[in-house]
């Protein structure tokens, strides 16, 4: 078991740490139904020999990390030397990248984790208070936005949002601006992405936030009615400490899941305005060329990334496991 | 009805009759032949004639998929290949070329392959490593009866299709009358390339992996897309080919450059409506900038023999794949109006003219080299800024160039 | 008296159930307009001339001679043999599911009983593996499987789901066991029981909700896969989820986009009787607090 997981973080590690070998190329002429032309190609009979002596490719060391496509520190520090302004300096940072897919994930995670929890809170609370016979009802059509594949799902809304299209329409006639595109400029876009995040992912904060209202201990909540509390007041000493450690595993998972922020890139077509981490790796396994090393280099800069996002709750979780021990 | 049920009887007759002369045709006696492709009806034609040739001790699949180019590396890689046959195109051969897993056909083709026409061969340095069946290119498809009302001939060259989308505009019959294929990505990328090679910019330094596209070239290629841009749907980083296919089916376009192999389904009337239907037609590609190139690509798909395979499989492979491009199934029209066939025999339908004045043209075919695919994606993941007005067109170039610089050093393209 | 606890000012009432229904509409509107829109034409359910188009069915009129239309349906499931598709999947999703809890209730009961600091660790691993995206997973399993001769089979399939999908599967089941109080079975061992026998008649019985709501999850995560069933599967056993992709169509090729849309409703529809079969025991397993950060 430990090893099943183990190895492909192992290998992803390996080769992220190398990179192919150095072609030898050489011009030769190629013919085709359209004609004959000079062109390069890799001469296998001299590559072979050094594929075969080192197999895993070539040393790199840390230098995939570095490079333009990931943290690129050559590149930074080359505009903070040439900066005009602090504005600047960032727009030139953003034009990287790893720092441009950053600045879209983490304001999608800071934004979504919050609102998603929020609102399956909200929604948990009033589906709560519904009678008995409509819940069974409206729980299945809360968990669709959910269970629909977000590929095809995110399809049927990218032509909704289409300026000529239900959403898209609805906009213009609120806005009342008949040139109003979502898809056209970049802070709409990454507006509609946040809105679909939260929504697709509001049925799972609210499946479990609905059960941890099931457990609500009845005495404590009857003694602080007849202490008077008010109806908010009771939400917020009573419900809210009762279903924080369900809380806190809800964040845990959005966290995870809203930094790894990949089906509604493709979904839109939205890469021209929002990239993301993962976005880059399936850009990079994408091409007609893959590149191998500098999607494992990515990867476990997620890893990273994720882990620092998590550290608060790791940490706790470790003093648990200390007080048990 | 029953007439219907008599002639699909009749034809599944004829048909297995087919398949059993195929059978004696194919001349296996042993073998595993096994081909991974592309997911498309010629393709899957292909696929049904290599698969004709199973029999006694002669085992055929295929596995046909858009995902193909991400699987067929590994999947020719191990020993023995899982695959002993990839369907590919001039961009996607260079993978395998790349990675040394097919083998020169010479041999087979002396032996088995007489009859295959000169023009179907592709070589590199003079060994036959695929052969090709099929061509595609990007052309002009436009809407005659809303050119005629405007009062203009089909553009010859991209400053008439500025031209005519402006009188278009103006005269209030469209809004947005250009169409392409500019999503961000692969599709974009496409474009800059036509418009490139359009203008005559050459993507590398002759002989080397160093790419040069910031020059005059790159900058002029760039304006002409921005320019254009400026008369399409304000989300055309968003259209691939399938959404601009929409649109124009939608009557919401009347000029675009388009695919070959996409014309056929624009005329289906499931799609659009009789106007838009029969108001379609396709003409020769443009130039651009004086040029006489036309300013788009031209592409070929063919098949492989994988290397990692025992002789006795690669030669099943040939020789079942030589029975699946038989000129004699070009005799279903079905079949024959699937493609722009390169098989011997083929006469080119309505829909295959576009195509084929892009050959008479001398249009470039996309370039068999081992790092344009890296070119490609960073020109498609960098070009949006510039076409969103963020950048200028040489610091975009620029950043397309850093971009590649750092693939091509991580694949050993470049110390 | 409960029921007192739950009375609340009319306004309030009408307050929260004007937002179920705003919500219910917010959820349930793009999957009734495509199952609405499923019967129409391309054109009509993109509604790229018109968004009223996809209410009215204009286009699919005058193709079909009514706006209604089984053409998408008939295409993906006669023509394409779409059932084949749902038969994987269903095989790919008992088996996953079936799996990830056999290991996931073992493994949870023995990692929330056992002191051992490195079952922290193991968690800690388990979590890292969950963040690495599985696109570089499958790329990085998918020589191997060549070189093994098992790639392209469901088995392989079912094997890498349960590994990406385990370690949610043993945090929430192991978080869960903790909540059942350890006296519970220590007693039992007091009582001569062997941990295994513990386990089979005390615990066993207590821990169906906990085990019906983290088998949901699972179900759904192999249930709606894209990356790894797209990378891993032959075309001859394709689950559902890549084989509507694949009617989408590549740059150079049209697809069928109604193939998509009537595949996307028909596979929706078996997922509507699972969750009102299983909607009782999905709200009490949560309940009986299987989670907890």
């Amino acid at each position: 078991m430990l090893l099943f997981i183990a190895f492909p973080i192992v290998s992803v590690v390996t080769q992220s740490l190398h990179t192919a070998h150095d072609q030898v190329i050489v011009e030769v002429e190629n013919c085709g139904p359209f004609g004959c032309e000079k062109e390069v190609t890799v001469d296998q009979e001299a590559t072979r020999k050094i594929r075969e002596d080192q197999p895993l490719g070539k040393w790199a060391g840390l230098s995939v990390y570095l490079d333009r496509g990931h943290l690129a520190f050559q590149e930074v520090a080359e505009s903070w030397k040439t900066r005009d302004s602090l504005s600047g300096f960032f727009s030139a940072i953003t034009n990287l990248p790893f720092y441009r897919a950053m600045s879209f994930t983490l304001t999608f995670v800071v934004v979504v984790t919050p609102m998603t929890i929020i609102l399956g809170f909200m929604i948990a609370v009033a589906v709560n208070a519904l009678n008995q016979k409509l819940k069974g009802f409206v729980i299945f059509f809360s968990l669709l936005p959910m269970i629909v594949t977000p590929l095809i799902g995110s399809l049927i809304l990218f032509w909704m949002i289409d300026s000529r299209g239900i959403l898209g329409n609805g906009l213009q006639w609120i806005f009342d601006d008949p040139n109003l595109s979502l898809k056209a400029s970049t802070g709409l876009t990454w507006i509609m992405l946040m809105v679909y995040g939260i929504w697709h992912a509001a049925p799972f904060a609210f499946v479990v936030f609905y059960a941890g209202l099931q457990t609500l201990p009845q005495d404590t909540l009857e003694s602080a009615m007849i202490d008077g509390a008010t109806r908010w007041q009771r939400i917020r000493y009573v419900i809210i400490p009762h279903i924080m450690p369900l809380v806190t595993f809800v964040a845990l998972i959005q966290l995870m899941d809203n930094f790894r922020v990949f089906e509604p890139i493709v979904g839109f077509s939205a890469e021209a305005h929002a990239t993301s981490l993962s976005w880059i790796i399936f850009n990079d396994l994408g091409g007609e060329t893959r590149l191998l090393s500098s999607a494992a280099a990515t990867s476990v800069l997620t890893v990273i990334g994720v882990g620092i996002l998590l550290s608060p709750v790791l940490v706790r979780t470790w003093r648990d496991f200390k007080v048990k021990v | 009805m029953i007439k219907k049920t008599l002639m699909a009887a009749s034809l599944a007759l004829m048909a297995s009759a087919a398949s059993t002369a195929a059978y004696a045709a194919c001349d296996i006696s042993k073998g595993r032949v096994n081909v991974v492709g592309n997911e498309f009806p010629a393709i899957q034609t292909i696929g049904k004639g290599a698969q004709a040739c199973a029999g006694d001790g002669v085992e055929v699949k295929t596995n046909l998929t858009a995902d193909h180019q991400k699987i067929n590396v590994a999947g020719m890689s191990s020993n023995p290949a899982e695959y002993t046959s990839a369907i590919v195109a001039n961009s996607s051969i260079v993978a395998l070329m790349n990675e040394d897993l097919i083998r020169p056909l010479d041999d087979f083709i002396a032996k088995y392959g007489k009859d295959l026409k000169k023009n179907q061969l592709i070589s590199i340095d003079g060994k036959v490593m695929a052969v090709a069946f099929m061509a595609n290119a990007q052309h002009l498809v436009y809407r005659k009866d809303i050119l005629a009302k405007a009062g203009v001939e089909p553009p010859k060259t991209y400053e008439d299709m500025l031209a005519a989308a402006k009188i278009i505009r103006d005269k209030g019959l469209m809004q947005n009358p250009v169409g392409g294929a500019y999503a961000a990505g692969w599709n974009l990328a496409q474009e800059f390339n036509n418009m490139y090679i359009g203008y005559g910019g050459e993507f590398f330094k002759p002989g080397t992996a160093e790419v040069s596209i910031n020059n005059e070239q790159g900058a002029a290629a760039l304006k002409m897309m921005k320019d254009l841009s400026g008369y399409m749907n304000p989300d055309f980083l968003t259209h691939d080919s399938n959404a601009t296919s929409a649109e124009w089916k939608a009557g919401n376009v009347a000029i675009m450059n388009m695919w070959g192999s996409r014309v056929g389904p624009l005329k289906d009337t499931e799609g659009s409506s009789q106007e838009v239907v029969d108001n379609t037609d396709i003409a020769a590609p443009m130039t651009v900038g004086g040029g006489s190139i036309p300013a788009t690509t031209l592409w070929w798909d063919g098949w492989t023999v994988s290397k990692n395979t025992s002789d006795e499989d690669a030669e099943a492979t040939f020789k079942a794949m030589m029975n699946a491009i038989n000129p004699s199934i070009l005799g279903d029209d079905e079949i024959a109006k699937q493609a722009v066939w390169l098989i011997d025999g083929y006469k080119p339908t309505d829909a295959a003219k576009g195509v084929f004045a892009a050959a008479e043209m001398g249009t470039k075919p996309y370039p068999m080299r081992p790092f344009q695919g890296l070119l490609h994606t960073a020109l498609g993941a960098e070009l949006p800024d510039y076409m969103q007005g963020k950048e200028d067109a040489a610091k975009t170039l620029a950043d397309v160039e850093a971009a590649y610089i750092a693939a091509a050093k991580e694949k050993g393209f470049l110390k | 008296m409960a029921a007192a606890a739950e009375q609340k000012s009319i306004g309030l009432r009408v307050f929260s159930s004007t937002f179920v229904i705003f919500w219910l509409i917010l959820a349930a509107f793009p999957f009734v307009w495509t199952l609405w829109g499923s019967f129409k034409v391309e054109l009509d359910f993109f509604s790229i001339a018109d968004w009223t188009n996809a209410l009215t069915g204009a286009r699919t009129e005058v193709v079909y001679g009514s706006p209604f239309t089984g053409t998408g349906y008939e295409g993906a499931w006669v023509k394409e043999e779409f059932w084949k598709a749902v038969l994987n999947t269903a095989i790919v999703c008992f088996f996953v599911v079936c799996t990830s809890l056999t290991i996931g209730t073992l493994g949870g009961y023995a990692l929330s009983r056992s002191g051992f600091r490195y079952t922290f660790w193991l968690l800690i691993i388990a979590l890292m593996f969950r963040a690495l995206p599985p696109i570089t997973l499958v790329s990085g399993y998918l020589l191997p499987f060549f070189e093994w001769n098992v790639w392209g089979i469901l088995p392989t399939t079912i094997i890498v789901l349960v590994a990406i999908n385990q370690p949610f599967t043993l945090w929430m089941l192991h978080s869960f066991f903790q909540k059942i109080p350890k006296d519970l079975d220590e007693s039992a061992m007091v009582d001569g029981c062997t941990r295994f026998q513990a386990f089979r008649h005390v615990i066993i019985p207590v821990m169906w909700p906990g085990v019906i709501t983290t088998g949901l999850f699972s179900f759904l995560l192999a249930y709606n896969d894209f990356a790894v069933t797209t990378m891993l599967l032959a075309k001859e056993n394709q689950t559902m989820v890549p084989k509507i992709a694949s009617f989408l169509g590549t740059t150079q090729t049209e697809g069928n986009v109604m193939f998509a849309v009537a595949s996307v409703v028909s596979a929706t529809a078996p997922l509507f009787v699972l969750v009102m079969f299983f909607q009782r025991q999905i709200v009490s397993g949560l309940t009986a607090g299987a989670v907890k950060g």
